[in-house]
């Protein structure tokens, strides 16, 4: 990586002395007086007087070395190998609502595939008037729309039904990202393909494939395919990364991520589910009796504290604390976020940084004071439809522990007095 | 009113919100040819649908088996190291340790079939023919006990064969059990007696450590960035374009082998230093016969000897455990060698 201060005269000794300085500088903040004059207000500074970087430095620009540590991470023991694996978003270092792609959360079955624009086919067929093959050029001609969804995976925070096990809410909440989506209804597709050979559409299904070796496929009701599914093609803007189903994918708002079939290649109408893998020994919710919860397709409201956090101690000391966060909903908006301090005692309602909108993450803050003594630190999301964040007793009464998918229960990090920060349960 | 109409009704009414809707659509696309159809369309449902002709009994499948699927699955579906376990576990779904194998946990028959055709064998996806296939199927359902020994799994008797947790499963009913529970006005002031933490994180370690992570990584990229000068001097005949390209195509081996610093044995064996070296020697890792043989007879894996391998492995090693179907271009063959090549012995 090449140094930002190529300027004339910036010499690495000059850049040293300026580090130091800085050490210094960070020491002295928090008191209300400083006392010596700050060497990085006093002394001219070498990016104040040479140059920095040009244009074309970079012809797609990556994130500032400084925060190469924002990156997606994952947890090596999760899976046999990282071809069939998943790592997580750092949301603890996001700030926001929209999910950068670069380091947005991946999950292959069968590792991430080049499919070229011009290799590219969509094939639509099964129960309908005629069935369809599209190029990449024919879907760019639909009327389409865009729209911000979270997409979660059904395992996120699936390590913690059993107790606190991982350490920073990348971890925990990690498989978790938010773009906005430019595509199709995938109601205008099976339009276009006619569904009057399909009759009584009530009782219909799509199936969903993706063209990659592991041909994840999902079946879903046509009641939710006529509804909010997309097949999209760009996100934030621009064409979707390899790692997320470049050039298309599917995008299924509020329902588990495994749906989002990446590198979407066919759609099928039929009348009944394929009871696919990953809709039968995958993605099903044993529950303490043994029996298992099968279409379970909907993310219930939930919410995570980011910072303080685990991977975000406070390094300021006592005084003004932003505490932050994300809530989100596959039923709708999110209505309301409460905090509490002390592990569920008491509560008070968190700051919406703007309105929310459906099946999207909603951005929380508690503007606050910190007195530096511990804290034990919750949030509880609530959505349009009055549901309430539920806490691991009352889901495991009900599950159990073996539920694997949709752990959406309220999360815990304990701060001690020096800032530092835990995942931990409470009672 | 059937719910048929309601549903076409909200969907027009849908699209004229959003974009004016074409009588007759927008034109797009073209039909899709029988043969096309018949080419992607191969998902098979519970009650048959989708499944071809064809047969294969238990015995055939464990040879087969063992070919394509024990290297990650083990021998008897028992399962090796972190890859799925397809046999076993029975009665063991309320245990804290619940066991969900094929014979356990899955509700349909066509689900294996299914996903094998179409999924399987890992990094070789549909390269299976029908019978074996069915095969394959024969023999993790004789390894569950769901079938004897002299069973012959075909499209015409798949209908006949029970699944022992057909019945485990019902439909998502957190709309009755959890909803009305959570849907009430919460609670904001004096809502427990006392709090104590009752379990760490810290106490289990098991978070990846982040600094040593990137330490590491940046050591690798570092590794990475300086290599080519390295073999510049060393080895002066290796082609880093063609290292490049060999590095992509190993993608497929990386489930299996490992290769570089700190390479070890895994489901395959380490490859540092492989293209010179006898056949079957490397240390530790237990190698079928065939190919312990073949060493032993001074077999070496120069690199044709290595290409030829590499692109029918069954075929040109009778009997080796690589469940690997081949490479098919030379290109990709060139270039994995070159690949393997910029790893000498440590």
């Amino acid at each position: 990586m090449s140094d930002t201060f190529k300027g004339k005269g910036a010499s690495r000794r000059a850049f040293l002395r300026g580090s130091v300085a800085a050490v210094a500088g960070a020491a002295a903040a928090g008191s209300a007086r400083a006392a010596t004059p700050d060497p990085l207000i006093t002394e001219v500074q070498d990016w104040a007087s040479g140059f920095g970087a040009p244009v074309d430095d970079a012809p797609y620009g990556l994130p500032i070395r400084f925060e190469s540590d924002v990156v997606r991470r994952n947890v090596p023991w999760l899976t046999a190998d990282t071809i069939s694996s998943i790592n997580f978003t750092p949301i603890h270092a996001l700030d926001g609502t929209i999910t950068p792609q670069g380091c947005a959360f991946e999950r292959h079955h069968s590792g991430a595939i080049e499919l070229k624009k011009e290799d590219y086919r969509l094939m639509i067929n099964g129960l309908v008037d005629t069935p369809l093959v599209f190029t990449y050029e024919d879907l760019e001609r639909f009327p389409r729309e865009n729209h911000v969804y979270f997409c979660e995976c059904a395992a996120n925070s699936g390590m913690e039904w059993a107790g606190a096990q991982l350490n920073g809410a990348q971890f925990t909440h990690g498989m978790i990202h938010n773009m906005e989506y430019s595509g199709i209804p995938l109601r205008t597709l099976l339009e276009e393909a006619g569904l009057g050979a399909a009759g009584d559409l009530s009782d219909k299904w799509v199936y969903v494939e993706g063209a990659d070796a592991s041909s994840n496929g999902r079946s879903i009701p046509m009641e939710k395919a006529l509804d909010d599914v997309l097949v999209a093609f760009k996100a934030n803007g621009e064409a979707l990364r390899m790692e997320h189903g470049y050039p298309v994918r599917l995008v299924v708002p509020g329902w588990e991520g495994n749906m989002w079939l990446k590198w979407l290649r066919r759609i099928e109408v039929m009348d009944g589910p394929v009871e696919a893998r990953e809709e039968t020994s995958k993605y099903t919710d044993l529950l303490a009796d043994g029996v298992a919860r099968k279409w379970t397709w909907v993310m219930d409201a939930k919410s995570i504290i980011t910072a303080p956090s685990p991977q975000m101690p406070i390094n300021h000391g006592p005084g003004a604390l932003v505490i932050t966060g994300l809530a989100w909903s596959g039923h709708g908006r999110i209505t309301r976020v409460d905090v509490s301090k002390d592990g569920g005692k008491t509560w008070e309602t968190a700051r919406l940084a703007r309105e929310s909108e459906t099946k999207a993450l909603t951005r929380f803050y508690l503007d606050t004071e910190w007195d530096g003594s511990e804290m034990l630190l919750q949030s509880r999301a609530i959505d349009e439809t009055g549901y309430v964040q539920p806490t691991k007793a009352q889901l495991r009464e009900i599950r159990g522990l073996n539920s694997i998918y949709h752990n959406n229960a309220i999360q815990t990090w304990h701060v001690d007095s020096n800032g530092e920060a835990e995942n931990v349960e409470v009672s | 009113m059937s719910k048929y109409l309601n549903l076409s009704a909200a969907a027009l009414i849908l699209s004229g919100l959003t974009a004016p809707a074409l009588a007759d659509g927008f034109g797009l696309g073209r039909e899709a040819l029988p043969e096309e159809v018949a080419a992607w369309d191969v998902a098979v449902r519970p009650d048959g649908t989708g499944l071809p002709e064809g047969s294969g009994d238990v015995w055939t499948g464990e040879e087969v088996f063992t070919d394509y699927c024990a290297a990650c699955h083990g021998d008897f579906a028992e399962g090796v190291d972190n890859w799925p376990q397809l046999a076993g576990g029975r009665n063991t779904l309320t245990d804290d340790r619940p066991v969900k194998t094929v014979g356990s946990y899955w509700p349909y028959l066509s689900t294996v079939w299914d996903y094998v055709n179409r999924s399987m064998p890992f990094g070789a996806a549909q390269t299976l023919s029908a019978d074996e296939v069915y095969a394959i199927t024969a023999y993790i359902l004789y390894s569950n006990d769901i079938v004897g020994d002299d069973f012959v799994l075909s499209h015409e008797n798949f209908l006949d064969v029970e699944m022992p947790n057909a019945d485990g499963f019902i439909v998502d009913d957190r709309p009755e059990t959890e909803y009305p529970l959570f849907s009430t006005e919460p609670c904001m002031e004096n809502c427990k007696e006392s709090v104590e933490i009752t379990m760490r994180a810290s106490i289990l370690d098991v978070t990846p450590d982040e600094g040593n992570e990137d330490a590491a990584q940046d050591e690798a990229q570092d590794e990475a960035a300086a290599a080519p000068a390295a073999d510049e001097t060393t080895t002066a005949a290796l082609d880093a374009a063609l290292v490049a390209e060999g590095e992509n195509v190993f993608r497929q081996c990386r489930a299996c082998h490992q290769v570089g610093d700190g390479a070890k044995n895994r489901v395959g064996p380490m490859l540092n230093g492989i293209v010179g070296a006898p056949v079957g020697a490397v240390d530790g890792f237990n190698y079928s016969k065939a190919m312990a043989e073949a060493g032993q007879n001074g077999m070496v894996w120069t690199e044709d000897e290595l290409k030829l391998f590499l692109a029918n492995p069954r075929e040109h090693m009778k009997g080796t455990k690589m469940s690997f179907a081949g490479l098919r271009k030379d290109d990709d063959l060139a270039a994995m060698v070159e690949y393997l090549k910029s790893f000498p012995a440590e």
